[in-house]
């Protein structure tokens, strides 16, 4: 099937979903950003690859920590980066997303890091642009968030390498998650034999079997022997109405807390893509304690942008 | 006006036929079959070697887009791109601006459609006010303006007493019920199938039992009330299955699918393809083989082209907040000659769900080929493919999930009440 991500020769044009992606260019991102990984240890903390290039932040969506690493990590390769915020600006005046994103080329933009509400904008830019812009997903809707699935199997891979012997579970709003899409992509694609999404009915989509996970209702069961908990962020407005009664009984059967950690393996890691609800769906003694890697999840995400932006930037 | 069609294959599925014979026709009629009525002198001859000559497609869901949206198409657009795709008489849902609930917007639009001397206009009237699901509108004095059944369009009555009473003032005067069946709350919100597609997609799913419930309901008022239904453009094997068993029951109700629903999937939304945002969402690839059956079966009466012309700019935009609709009338006899080749059925057969069966839904006298009955037929070429591309259409919906694709059959006359209004080569 056509894959609108890569270019003629196969290579990585666009990063718009991990699904699709060639196992050969996910590793390639990995080992890429594993060279970056010790630049921030730096004293100069900056490579010269994105010189005279550049990179636009266009979030339609509001985002803190996305933003701020996408631009750091951009800095951090000498591009020049414009943040645009758009849903405070053009879209309230009726400016449709490619009227932005024409007029943003008109000011030669070399890549563009989009976030969107709605899924499927990603692609939609992607197929308008003209041929010499890279556009990175920062998220789209409900559909894919492929940075953030891609740190977090660098950080898998980080403290589990063998990652054919690995059984992970996502924790929580699988529904509403691009992030549990593009994590359970990478993690299947990697070849982990076992993943896990574990929630109530009512936050799981339709036929998600169908996306190569074992799904669990029981928390309990589904952490059983588990070598990574993936948790996931529960929105505010999905806390109470049709599908959840209230946040204290979901703490109660979806929260992590320490005893439900005890059923995992002894040397299992616990990960959040942030922000956390403490006491929602993570109990603050997992989150701060000593299995928790969602620190360094943040620091290696900018490694692995710093490896998506390059390897695109140096793909025609 | 005498018109003497020769050499064609004649295919009349009312009238089971499907032979060698000359078509003639006189002062709007037909007036022979076979032999010319005695003394008769053609004006025109037209050689039909080679062509297939039928009654005149009979389409009951086009959207013309008046009055109210004629920046995304005109009643001349649209109406010129019904005789291109061989269709005579068309009825078209009352979700206008302003809604057909008004005697007087009715009669204008048989007025201007009429102006035009294209195809043979049936308006539906609507059930409710502006569509709006709480008052009955005056459907004795609409009928006699000219509408044909009363419908909702694409908006429920989500208030089952509102459902109840309009459909037992609907049976009182023998009108039909026109209703597309999707439970409102079920529905809310979504933008395609609830499957494996969304899942993947993280696009909000219409589950079938949104449309399963609403036909559960329907017949069930139906059945209580009397009224006589029409269910528009099925989407799942169990709706099918649900009117199959209500027929069997005894209940009058029929039911239609759109064009688009015998060929395309769920999986055809690729990467958000918004020319595949359909109204119903396109299904299971186990939901299109059943209403493919139901099609050969009887159990769905038409095939529709549910032509929702869409403004270009309402498409460039994320799948969920694209427009639904695509574009139809041309590609009505194309994707139905394609669904018979493909599902080994005849063309008489195919061809009945779009002329007899849809003109018998609608109450009309069209859709045959009768001696005396009215001259409206399609003259086509069975084998010419031809390529969907915006060029090629006259409608000025250019959308369409088909673009690109080489289809079967070519309009070459479309004949209406005696007159050549569509030629091509």
């Amino acid at each position: 099937m056509f894959n609108p991500q890569l270019n003629q020769d196969g290579k990585l044009k666009h990063l718009l979903t991990i699904e699709g992606l060639p196992k050969a260019i996910i590793t390639q991102i990995l080992d890429t950003a594993e060279s970056f990984v010790g630049v921030a240890e730096r004293e100069v903390k900056k490579v010269p690859l994105l010189r005279g290039k550049t990179v636009c932040n266009i979030f339609f969506e509001n985002s803190t920590r996305t933003r701020t690493t996408f631009e750091i990590a951009a800095k951090r390769l000498s591009a020049d980066v414009i943040n645009l915020n758009v849903n405070t600006s053009s879209q309230s005046k009726g400016e449709t997303i490619l009227d932005t994103i024409d007029n943003l080329t008109a000011m030669h933009a070399d890549m563009f890091v989009v976030r969107h509400a709605q899924s499927g904008a990603a692609h939609l830019i992607a197929k308008h642009v003209a041929p010499h812009i890279h556009v990175v997903n920062a998220g789209d809707g409900r559909h894919a968030h492929p940075t953030q699935g891609l740190l977090d199997v660098f950080t898998v891979r980080r403290y589990k390498p063998d990652m054919h012997n690995l059984r992970v579970a996502i924790v929580g709003d699988v529904l509403h998650s691009r992030v549990a899409r593009s994590e359970i992509h990478a993690l299947t694609t990697l070849g982990v034999p076992e993943v896990r999404v574990i929630a109530p009915k009512t936050l799981l989509p339709t036929d998600v079997e169908k996306l190569g996970v074992h799904v669990y209702h029981d928390m309990r069961e589904g952490l059983k022997d588990v070598d990574v908990i993936m948790m996931l962020r529960l929105q505010n407005e999905r806390m109470v109405g049709a599908m959840l009664p209230s946040a204290q009984e979901y703490f109660k059967s979806y929260g992590l807390t320490q005893e439900k950690l005890a059923l995992a393996r002894p040397d299992a890691i616990v990960m959040h893509p942030g922000p956390m609800n403490r006491g929602v769906e993570i109990d603050s003694a997992v989150a701060d304690g000593k299995q928790s890697v969602i620190l360094p999840q943040v620091t290696y995400g900018i490694a692995v942008r710093m490896a998506v932006m390059s390897i695109l930037a140096g793909n025609a | 006006m005498k018109i003497h069609i020769k050499n064609g294959r004649l295919i009349d599925p009312k009238n089971k036929i499907d032979a060698q014979q000359d078509l003639y026709i006189a002062a709007g009629k037909i007036v022979g079959i076979g032999e010319p009525p005695e003394g008769y002198v053609a004006n025109q001859v037209i050689d039909a070697s080679k062509l297939v000559v039928c009654p005149g497609l009979v389409d009951i869901s086009a959207r013309l887009r008046e009055p109210g949206y004629e920046h995304i198409a005109t009643l001349e657009s649209e109406m010129q791109a019904a005789v291109a795709g061989g269709i005579t008489s068309l009825a078209c849902p009352p979700d206008t601006d302003p809604v057909l609930d008004e005697p007087g917007l009715v009669e204008m639009l048989k007025h201007r459609a009429k102006q035009l001397n294209l195809a043979h206009v049936y308006p539906l009237g609507a059930l409710t006010s502006q569509l709006a699901g709480k008052e009955i509108t005056e459907m004795s004095e609409l009928t006699e303006a000219g509408c044909v059944g009363f419908a909702q369009a694409d908006a429920a009555i989500t208030d089952t007493q509102v459902l109840w009473r309009a459909m037992q003032y609907a049976a009182t005067f023998g009108y039909t019920v026109w209703l597309r069946p999707e439970e409102a709350y079920l529905a809310r919100g979504g933008v395609a199938h609830d499957g494996e597609v969304a899942a993947r997609l993280g696009l909000k799913g219409i589950p079938s039992a949104a449309e399963t419930l609403a036909i559960a309901t329907i017949l069930r008022v139906a059945e209580e009330t009397g009224a006589k239904i029409h269910l528009c453009r099925l989407s799942t094997a169990e709706g099918v299955e649900m009117v199959s068993s209500a027929k069997k029951k005894g209940l009058q109700v029929s039911c239609d699918v759109s064009a688009n629903h015998l060929h395309l999937t769920e999986h055809d939304i690729g990467f958000f393809d918004s020319n595949c945002h359909l109204k119903p969402p396109v299904r299971s690839i186990r939901d299109k083989a059943g209403l493919s059956a139901g099609v050969k079966s009887g159990s769905v009466d038409a095939i529709c082209s549910d032509h929702t012309p869409v403004d270009d700019d309402c498409k460039l935009l994320p799948f969920a907040e694209a427009e639904a609709g695509a574009t139809g009338l041309e590609l009505l006899l194309s994707l139905t000659i394609k669904w018979a080749q493909q599902e080994k059925v005849s063309l008489l057969d195919a061809l009945y769900r779009i002329t007899t069966s849809p003109a018998q839904i609608l109450g009309i006298n069209a859709g045959d080929l009768s001696i005396n009955s009215d001259a409206d037929i399609c003259i086509f070429d069975a084998d010419i493919y031809w390529k969907v591309t915006s060029g090629a259409l006259y409608s000025q919906g250019k959308n369409s999930p088909f673009t690109g694709l080489e289809l079967p059959g070519k309009v070459r006359y479309t004949i209406i009440n005696g007159h050549i209004r569509y030629q091509s080569d």
